[in-house]
Order: C-alpha cells, then structure tokens, then sequence
C-alpha cells in the first residue's frame, strides 16, 4: 500500500482526517487551540517520552466505526494511537476536566512552590497547566520531600525537589548526546535526578535539557537569578555554528544578552537542538545575526511591555529649538544604582552574590 | 420659551418692602449663622501636635517588610515591577552566600531595590501582587525634597527598621494597619 491510510477522528466534535498511527495528543494538535490536550512528559521530538505525568488524559466516547463500545477508562492520548471514526472527548468532558485537575493535584504535592525564586516562572509549563486546569487549594498536610543538593557542574543548575519526573532530560541525553551520565535513581518517591558520583553535566548538546525541562528543576547556571524572564525581550538570531543549526532564542535586556535558547514552538516544544557553545559561550551580540524580536503569545506575560506595532514619534525638540537639546533634569544612572550601565550583570559567571555589588 | 428642566427659577422683582430696606434683618440673619458656629464641634486638626488618623485603606510610602527574625521577606522575583502601573520600582536580584541565612529569608535576594517615587502613583499594586508580604505601603507620606535625585528611593531608605535590634521602630513603621501574616 503506497498510499497512507487516512483515519477520521472527532475530537470535541472536531473532525479531522490523520494518517494512521497517529496519537490522539498530536491530532488534537494539529486541530490547535484548547483541543489539544496539555503534556507535561510528552515531547513530540524525544522517541519513547510520554505515559507518565497523565495531565493528557482523554475520555474516548467511541472506540472505532467497527467498534463502537466506550474506552473503559480514561486514556492517556500520547499512547493512543487513533482508529478510523474515533470520538474522543477532551474539555467537553467533565470526567476528563476532574481527572486532569486530580493529576495537578498530585504533580504539585511535592513541588516547593517557590515560583518567586524559580527562574522557570513565567515560562513553566507546570505553572501554565495549574492555572488552566488545577484547584485552588492542596489538600496535603505532610512535609513536602527533600533532597540532598546535587552540583551538576558550571552550566546547569538542578533543583530535584521541583522535578515531576517527566524523564524527558533523560531521553534528551540518551537521543541528543554523544553520552547520558544523568538518570533517575531510586524508586517511588526516593526517585532523583542525579549522576551517581557528583558528575558535571558537560557533554555538548547537554544544555538542551534546560529546554526540554517542563518545571524549573533543570535550568541555566550562567543565567541563575540574573532577571526575570518577562524583563527580557525574546530575539530571533543565528550564527554559523558548525555543531549545530545556531538557531536560537536570545534575551536581551538593552544589549546585553542575558539568556540564549533554543526556540520554542506553540506547544514549548524545541525547534532545532542547540549547542552548549551557542547556549553558554556566545553572550555577545556581537556573535550572533539578529533576525528580529519573536513572536510571543500576547496571553503569556513574557509578553508584558513588548509593544509590537507601536510607532515610536520622532523626538522634535532638537529640531525646533536650533538644534539645543532638552535639558536633563536628572539622569537615572548618577543616582539609581541598578541597571548601571558599565556593569554587565550577564558576564558574571553564574548568579550574581552580595561581593558582585559590594563596590 | 419651554424651559429644559424645571429647576429654573423665575427672578422675583417685586419693590423691597420697608424692613427689607434696612437690611437689618438679613444682617441679623447672617450674623446668627456665622456665631451659631461657635457652639459647634471644631473640625481643624492642629496638625504637628495633632495628627489625623489615617483611613485603614490609606497607602502611603512603601516599606520593605522584614520576618519576626529580622531577615528580608524580598525574594525580588519582580512581581511588583510587572504589576507597577508607573514602571517605579526597579531591583537586581542575588544568590545568598553561606552565611548570610540571617540577612535573607531565601536564598535568592533583591541586593539592589529602588523606588522612583516621582513615578510612584501610590495605588498599592505591588502590595497587591507580592506573593512573600515583603512590601506594603505604610501609613506615612513620603517627605518632600528639593531635588529630584532625593526621591530615588534605595532599600535601604525603604527597609522597615530590624525587628530583633529595634522592636519600636519596627512596631511603628508596620502602624496599625492589619497585615497578613505569611505561613
């Protein structure tokens, strides 16, 4: 059979035609919009991730056209491929909307909420899905887990008790790099992120699993606690990297790049692996063919003060006035002692301490 | 012509009557008002030595709060700064050193922490929006200057006085205000 099979699915009484062997999440998705079903675990370019966080459990009304009978339970829709005349329902359904804030629920019971310190906030998937479809409250009374700090070298920065063991850094180290020495140890609620022996993540490629990462566990060590991300201004840029596309993500704040990454589709999802090069060496503008500011959903506060097609009015004064410049009441920087401009706080190795300011 | 509303009111030209004429009587009747007030309750305020007591709702200068140990509640996660409707209030955030847990509460801090208060509107957002009840606005004015380089306001001019070293003057920077208390 030359030609493939095209399978009909209805979701949330959306038809759409699928080639078979497609998973109800990436059909869901290719319909877009609130019919996709949220992923914490799943990614669609890591082989194998998926099944475990349970955030896309869908109910499936009508199994097959030959098989009409209900799913028995709710499904996980990144496993299940669909049948032709498959009805699934995702927000339509109330069991789907219960089931999905139950598994909030349990994704938050250990997790420190310490989104004001998180350098993930305002771009974590975790605290995206429990707004949209967590409860306002926990009902769990006990000591949240703690674990022993891990140092996993100068890039990457880990904090295990924000982790929902997705293992998607695990598949990103076994598909993307040359060798995986990070893994999961233990089991049930003893399961950690670490490398056996105190190991430094320092492989290339290793830096994309601050991208892959869905909560703040895993994020950058040369941007810890440099800014927040929605102060940063999201550019398009590229470089003629030999390792890897050099297509990135960078935020600036003025000129100083603070943060590089790879850029991310609708769904948070990589477009194309980046290089620690790219990721943790390359801080100069100067490194890098800027394209142009990203496009940013204007629901995501990333995108707060990005004034996209503002026209900024030509400054008149100096041509009115023969040329005399208006006359500066105060310039911010003698007395403000933030945002200095002959201090870059993004060359600093990793976070900045109280001896980075003491002069 | 039909008047637009009924409240107009037809100017009486009528001749003064005799007693009208004397303007005696209605100089009698102002003089009944103006010292009837002297037997009314006083509404000045005589302000040094008097002060009037603020409304529970007033938002005055803003205070950065500190925990019952004396160590800075700011994690400077910038979530006043996004809700500031007048962009004031700028910070530079730092990673606390071993040795500091008694300074910071966590272990990040806002080592640098300003308040343009010739841009702050005083409409207590960021109050609103801080999630650690480290800033809150107080029950004082900020105090005029006469340069415009004075109203920058460091954190060291916002920090409220250490709760452990000087309970007095922690105890009137927070007033009377009831403030929530953090878990």
């Amino acid at each position: 059979m030359s030609e493939q099979q095209l399978f009909k699915v209805t979701i949330d009484n959306i038809t759409i035609e699928v080639p078979a062997g497609t998973t109800i999440l990436e059909a869901g998705r290719k319909i877009g919009g609130e019919v996709a079903p949220p992923a914490m675990c799943f990614y669609s370019k890591l082989k194998g991730s998926g099944g475990k966080c349970r955030t896309c459990l869908v109910e499936v009304s009508k199994g097959s056209e030959k098989d009409p009978r209900p799913m028995p339970k709710l499904v996980a829709s990144c496993r299940t491929t669909v049948m032709d005349g498959m009805e699934v329902k995702n927000i339509t359904s109330p069991k789907v909307i219960d089931a999905r804030a139950g598994v909030v629920e349990f994704l938050l019971l250990n997790h420190p909420l310490d989104c004001p310190v998180c350098d993930q906030a305002g771009e974590c998937h975790l605290q995206d899905l429990s707004y949209e479809h967590g409860k306002e409250g926990t009902r769990y009374e006990f000591q949240r887990r703690t674990f022993k700090k891990h140092d996993l070298g100068p890039y990457i920065q880990l904090h295990m008790t924000r982790c929902i063991m997705c293992f998607r850094c695990v598949y990103t180290a076994n598909q993307v790099t040359d060798s995986r020495v990070h893994g999961i140890l233990d089991r049930g609620d003893h399961a950690e992120i670490a490398t056996y022996i105190e190991k430094s993540l320092d492989n290339d490629f290793i830096g994309n699993v601050i991208d892959v990462c869905p909560v703040g566990a895993l994020t950058d060590k040369t941007f810890r606690f440099k800014n927040r991300v929605w102060f940063l201004k999201p550019m398009d840029a590229h470089r003629d990297c030999p390792k890897c596309s050099g297509k990135v993500t960078l935020w600036n704040r003025g000129n100083e790049v603070f943060r590089v990454t790879a850029r991310k589709d609708e769904w948070g999802e990589v477009e194309d692996w980046i290089c620690n090069e790219c990721r943790f060496e390359k801080k100069q503008t100067t490194d890098w063919v800027i394209e142009g500011p990203r496009e940013i959903s204007r629901h995501s506060v990333i995108s707060q003060g990005h004034y996209v097609h503002s026209v900024i009015p030509t400054e008149t004064f100096a041509a009115v006035n023969d040329g005399r410049k208006p006359h500066l009441l105060l310039d911010i920087h003698d007395t403000s002692g933030v945002n200095k401009p002959d201090i870059d706080l993004s060359k600093i190795n990793g976070p900045a301490h109280s001896n980075n300011f003491s002069s | 012509m039909q008047a637009l509303t009924n409240r107009a009111k037809q100017v009486e030209r009528a001749q003064m009557s005799f007693i009208e004429q004397l303007y005696l009587w209605n100089i009698l009747k102002g003089m009944f008002i103006t010292f009837g007030h002297m037997f009314k309750k006083q509404p000045t305020i005589r302000y040094p030595e008097q002060k009037r007591e603020f409304s529970p709702v007033f938002r005055g200068l803003q205070v950065l709060n500190r925990d019952e140990e004396g160590r800075e509640n700011c994690t400077a996660c910038g979530l006043c700064a996004v809700a500031c409707p007048a962009e004031a209030i700028t910070m530079e955030a730092a990673e606390r050193l071993p040795g500091e847990e008694k300074l910071y509460k966590e272990e990040k801090y806002a080592a640098k922490y300003e308040i343009n208060m010739l841009r702050c509107i005083f409409c207590g957002l960021c109050e609103e929006a801080c999630p650690k009840d480290a800033i809150y606005l107080s029950e004082t004015f900020t105090p005029a200057d006469y340069a415009r380089k004075n109203f920058i306001y460091k954190k060291n001019d916002l920090l409220i006085p250490n709760p452990v070293t000087d309970p007095k003057g922690f105890a009137d920077a927070r007033g009377s205000k009831v403030i929530r208390t953090s878990k």
